[in-house]
């Protein structure tokens, strides 16, 4: 496979050729902030965390999806960058309910420890404080719409991993709303499986074990990558 | 040198921020040397005073009451900190926001959710009417400083409060803004 470099950060970095920027910065050791990204699950760029510059274009380019090339010349940490990703920060925050101090994910929230990463003590935005509901009809799993950030990454899980293809987004913008089927109560699902990748899958308190209270909700992400790694490599017969 | 005038303020909030104040333990001894507590509800002040160099403000803006105090707060004091989660996101004590209005807020708690005698509280003159919205104090009123924690355990509270007597702009480490 044919080796690209590239210049991360005024780093010389070499990558293979079907790799993503941010797979290069990280086999570099160059920390790249990602929300929406999992390790083992395909990349949609949707939250926006690990844009980066690129000199010579005057667009920001999701790291997490953009392919390296040669003689790239990357930025992953610029005043500029540092400004929007915080900004970025505050408007989930403001979009929807996340009240850390009552969250069951208070204190192992990727959110959490992004927004104290970006020095964000407040949010300058309205909070739009919108009336959404928890879906807690299913056996296992509950379902808070309030302290969700449309990452997608259950929805890639429960499609891509699990083959079940329960979860889905609907609506538009922010009115954009995680249903089970055909929007109807998770219980009523005829696909879902039960396996619990989703609730291993999200970064916020949005899915959780049921019985799990303030700050008790702890999830093993390798779990998911373990599954996709041993599948790949046939590992096991599934 | 001078004492520096300091205030704490409970608005809307459970005041577990004043709670974790008190851990300050021995601290509180030698805050005196430093400052002079003129009016917070551990002390016996009714009025607000003319001139407070510092005010911590735990709590959101819920009522009536807290939007006239936040304001004449502000015109008094030269530095406001928002103290806590409540003051500075809403938090808890703004979970009843999506109900959207005052009088739905007390219909949920007064009415609907009530076992015994459904009535709504009304005490002209004693209850302060409730906002439509519960608000950050900084949506209200400019803040100088933003102190999150749910409360702040009380080594950020003591951070935070050595480095404004100093008369330094405070810096709070990474871990020391996490709200929760």
């Amino acid at each position: 496979m044919a080796a690209k470099t590239l210049t991360i950060d005024g780093q010389l970095v070499s990558a293979e050729e079907n790799q993503t920027l941010l797979e290069a910065a990280r086999d570099a050791q160059i920390p790249i902030p990602t929300l929406c990204h999992l390790d083992g699950v395909m990349d949609v760029g949707a939250c926006r965390m690990c844009l980066v510059e690129i000199v010579g274009t005057p667009k920001l380019l999701p790291a997490c999806v953009t392919k390296v090339q040669e003689g790239l010349e990357v930025r992953t940490n610029s005043e500029r960058l540092q400004r929007y990703r915080r900004l970025l920060l505050e408007l989930l925050f403001a979009e929807r309910n996340h009240v850390c101090a009552v969250c069951v994910s208070n204190g192992h929230c990727e959110l959490q420890d992004l927004a104290t990463q970006h020095g964000m003590d407040h949010v300058r935005y309205a909070y739009q404080a919108p009336n959404l509901g928890v879906d807690l009809s299913h056996r296992l799993y509950g379902l808070d719409h309030n302290r969700c950030v449309l990452c997608t990454r259950c929805v890639r899980v429960c499609w891509y991993i699990e083959g079940a293809g329960t979860l889905n987004l609907a609506g538009r913008g922010t009115g954009s709303m995680i249903i089970t089927d055909l929007n109807q109560p998770w219980a009523d699902s005829d696909t879902c499986t039960a396996c619990g990748k989703c609730v291993q899958a999200c970064p916020t308190g949005a899915l959780f074990y049921k019985g799990a209270t303030v700050a008790e909700m702890e999830r093993d992400r390798q779990k998911l990558e373990y599954i996709v790694t041993a599948r790949e490599k046939k590992q096991w017969n599934v | 040198m001078e004492r520096l005038r300091l205030a704490t303020v409970w608005l809307g909030g459970c005041s577990g921020c004043h709670m974790s104040f008190l851990d300050l333990d021995e601290w509180l001894l030698e805050l005196p040397a430093r400052a002079e507590l003129v009016y917070s509800p551990l002390v016996d002040t009714k009025e607000y005073p003319l001139q407070v160099d510092l005010a911590l403000i735990e709590g959101a803006i819920c009522n009536a009451d807290h939007l006239e105090l936040i304001h004449q707060i502000r015109q008094r004091t030269r530095t406001l900190v928002a103290f806590g989660d409540c003051a500075v996101t809403g938090n808890v004590t703004a979970m009843r926001n999506p109900l959207r209005r005052a009088e739905a807020v007390l219909n949920r708690a007064y009415i609907e959710l009530a076992d015994l005698n459904p009535q709504l509280p009304a005490q002209p003159g004693v209850l302060p009417p409730l906002l439509d919205t519960v608000l950050p104090v900084h949506a209200v009123v400019p803040v100088e400083y933003h102190l999150p924690g749910c409360p702040p355990p009380a080594d950020r509270i003591k951070t935070l409060l050595a480095q404004l007597l100093e008369g330094r702009t405070p810096q709070l480490a990474q871990h020391q803004i996490r709200f929760g």
